[in-house]
């Protein structure tokens, strides 16, 4: 099975989007863009709810009609192509699977479509695949949730699709649940070789499973890029908050000496690479995620060329592996810190007076432009 | 004392059921006892003797047969009739948007809401100035047309509570509209649609005030044979079509019951 597979996936499964935009009426659902998913890759489409990933998602599928730009898959335009005759597979939200059928005619119901006589062994390998192979003649609804998520992804690759596109797939499953099922569709994807598409509002899911994510905000795709190289750069202050969480301190930009921007945010001088920094303006926010921060109690020692901000601990809450420190620094921000538990400093409780340190080089730069608050859910849609 | 209190209180709901099952059978009840009557004089309400006269000789009273026949054949057609238009009608209601939806939602739910005696006087009315001589054909259409209400609103039930995501999948596992409609959304109605049938069936089969309305010299159903033949004394043959009736109904949902679990143990 898995070698037939890797048969369809050298097939070509480029999925190249150009100018695909759509619109209901007077609202457009998403704004005209371009987006190549390169063959064989895990792709993630992060956003929140209503920021257009999953209309994508499902013009690429054919259930939605663009109102403009070509759907290519593979090099061919699917744009005017119905969805059963598109060459993908989809993985509903909440499965879908056909109540009235048992999971293996489930599973064959693409190949029967097709006029496939003898699907039975192909039916039995790809349950197999799955695992769930004694369970051929079960009804969908006696299956448990992470059973029925196994039986749509069996029930879409059996097809051989040159892309599969998962819409919001586990999205229904308990955390523990699914963070096994996040590791095996990435083992399945990777067995495989075919490309998947992925529709996600999971941060972590998306950065666990995808090789290169494009977040979505109101129809546009914000950034796009490998998880790791989006966390340490975000390119805007909703990729900043969307992705983990970020500090960002509004600042002035003073100067400039070895490359580095120097800055006045308050009373503090700061600095940062300018490389890091993602705009010309004066005007900037200069940010830093909480676990880069190293937090210490006011008289301690920092060493020199380290940003620094003094401050005074509003609130502490102890997880286990960290402790999360609130501090209201004299900038007038509340920070976030993260620290790891290895020497708990008992001293930091609410009401004490802190230094806050970390090496310019963690710090990035946006432009001041943005609404601060754009992406932590906080902020008005 | 108390544990009398207890067997009362573990065994309420069971006395409950069997309490509500006596109200509704014992009727039927009564009514197979009398076909086993025979009875003395031309009033078949009062027990005399034993006898299967009347199993036996079921069609001994002259055109009740006959009226019989005349019943299921109007039934089977009107239920068809009712059930593909209805459904034609729920599919259309449930799933498109268009001009005069509310107003025919409306009109479909009137037949249900008005009463009977009226509609029947108007229909009537309306074959008369349309110079339609009464008979089976108006009969039929006049069922048609007021079971069609109750197949409307099962089939529109079932296909509002459908999940349109299936259908989507189907179309994404390479299944043609026409395909689609086959192997997905029709057994998902199915249901909803066999409700419907068999409520028309049912209330086609017992009709009388609009069948009597509308129906021509000739064309006596089963209802009206009843109705005219209560004047002068029921015969006992009439007691034994009821019970036929009432046993097959049983039979039916027995069985109907039996298939569906062991569908359910086999899955």
């Amino acid at each position: 099975m898995t070698e037939q597979l890797r048969e369809a996936a050298t097939a070509g499964g480029d999925v190249r989007l150009t100018g695909i935009g759509k619109t209901y009426g007077a609202f457009t659902a998403v704004q005209p863009l371009d987006l190549t998913v390169p063959q064989g890759s895990f792709f993630a489409l992060l956003g929140a709810s209503g920021c257009g990933k999953t209309t994508t998602l499902r013009m690429i599928a054919g259930l939605e009609e663009p109102t403009s730009g070509t759907v290519l898959i593979g090099g061919q335009d699917v744009t005017a192509l119905p969805p059963y005759k598109r060459p993908v597979n989809t993985v509903f939200q909440s499965y879908a699977l056909f109540p009235h059928l048992d999971i293996f005619e489930n599973v064959a119901f693409g190949l029967r479509r097709r006029g496939k006589k003898d699907v039975k062994k192909q039916v039995e390998e790809m349950l197999e695949l799955v695992e769930l192979g004694p369970y051929a003649r079960r009804k969908p609804h006696q299956l448990s949730g992470g059973q029925q998520q196994r039986v749509a992804v069996a029930r879409a690759l059996i097809n051989h699709p040159q892309v599969l596109l998962l819409d919001e797939p586990l999205g229904a499953l308990d955390l523990k649940l699914r963070r096994q099922m996040q590791l095996e569709l990435k083992r399945i994807q990777t067995e495989v070789g075919i490309t998947f598409v992925h529709v996600t509002h999971d941060q972590e899911e998306a950065m666990t499973m995808a090789d290169t994510i494009a977040v979505m905000n109101g129809g546009r795709v914000e950034q796009l890029g490998a998880p790791a190289d989006l966390y340490e750069n975000p390119g805007s202050t909703f990729v900043a908050n969307f992705l983990g969480q970020s500090n960002l301190i509004p600042a002035e930009v003073t100067g400039s000496a070895d490359g580095s921007l120097l800055l006045s945010a308050g009373g503090a001088r700061l600095a940062m690479p300018k490389a890091r920094c993602a705009t010309e303006a004066s005007s900037v926010y200069l940010g830093v995620r909480p676990e880069k921060i190293t937090i210490a109690g006011a008289d301690s020692e920092v060493a020199e060329g380290r940003n620094r901000i003094t401050g005074t601990v509003v609130d502490s809450s102890f997880i286990g592996v960290s402790t999360q420190y609130v501090v209201r620094a004299e900038t007038g921000q509340e920070l976030a810190v993260f620290e790891q538990n290895m020497d708990r400093d008992t001293r930091l409780t609410p009401g004490a007076p802190v230094v806050l340190h970390w090496n310019p080089a963690h710090s990035f730069g946006l432009d001041a432009a943005q609404a601060i608050d754009a992406g932590t859910g906080e902020a008005a849609a | 004392m108390s544990r009398i209190v207890k067997w009362v209180r573990a065994h309420l709901v069971v006395l409950a059921g069997v309490l509500a099952l006596a109200y509704l059978v014992l009727p039927n009840l009564v009514v197979l006892a009398f076909s086993f009557n025979k009875p003395n004089g031309k009033f078949n309400y009062e027990w005399n003797e034993f006898s299967t006269d009347a199993w036996t000789d079921p069609c001994g009273v002259a055109d009740m047969c006959g009226s019989l026949s005349l019943s299921l054949q109007i039934a089977v057609l009107a239920t068809i009739g009712a059930t593909v238009l209805g459904t034609m009608v729920a599919f259309a209601l449930a799933r498109y948007r268009f001009r005069g939806r509310g107003g025919a939602t409306g009109l479909i739910f009137l037949p249900m809401a008005m009463p009977e005696v009226v509609m029947a006087a108007s229909l009537g009315t309306l074959f008369l100035n349309m110079r339609i001589p009464f008979g089976f054909t108006t009969i039929l259409i006049a069922h048609v047309m007021f079971c069609l209400s109750f197949v409307v609103t099962a089939v529109k039930a079932r296909v509002m509570s459908m999940d349109p995501r299936l259908e989507q999948a189907a179309q994404d596992l390479y299944a043609t509209p026409v395909q689609t409609f086959l192997k997905v959304t029709l057994p998902l109605a199915a249901p909803g649609i066999a409700a419907g049938a068999l409520l028309s069936f049912a209330l086609s089969f017992d009709d009388f005030i609009i069948t009597q309305f509308n129906s021509g010299p000739t064309t006596v159903t089963f209802p009206m044979f009843v109705w005219g033949a209560s004047q002068r004394g029921i015969p006992v043959q009439v007691n034994v079509i009821g019970t036929a009736m009432f046993l097959a109904a049983v039979v039916l949902t027995v069985v109907g019951q039996w298939v569906g679990n062991r569908r359910k143990a086999q899955a």
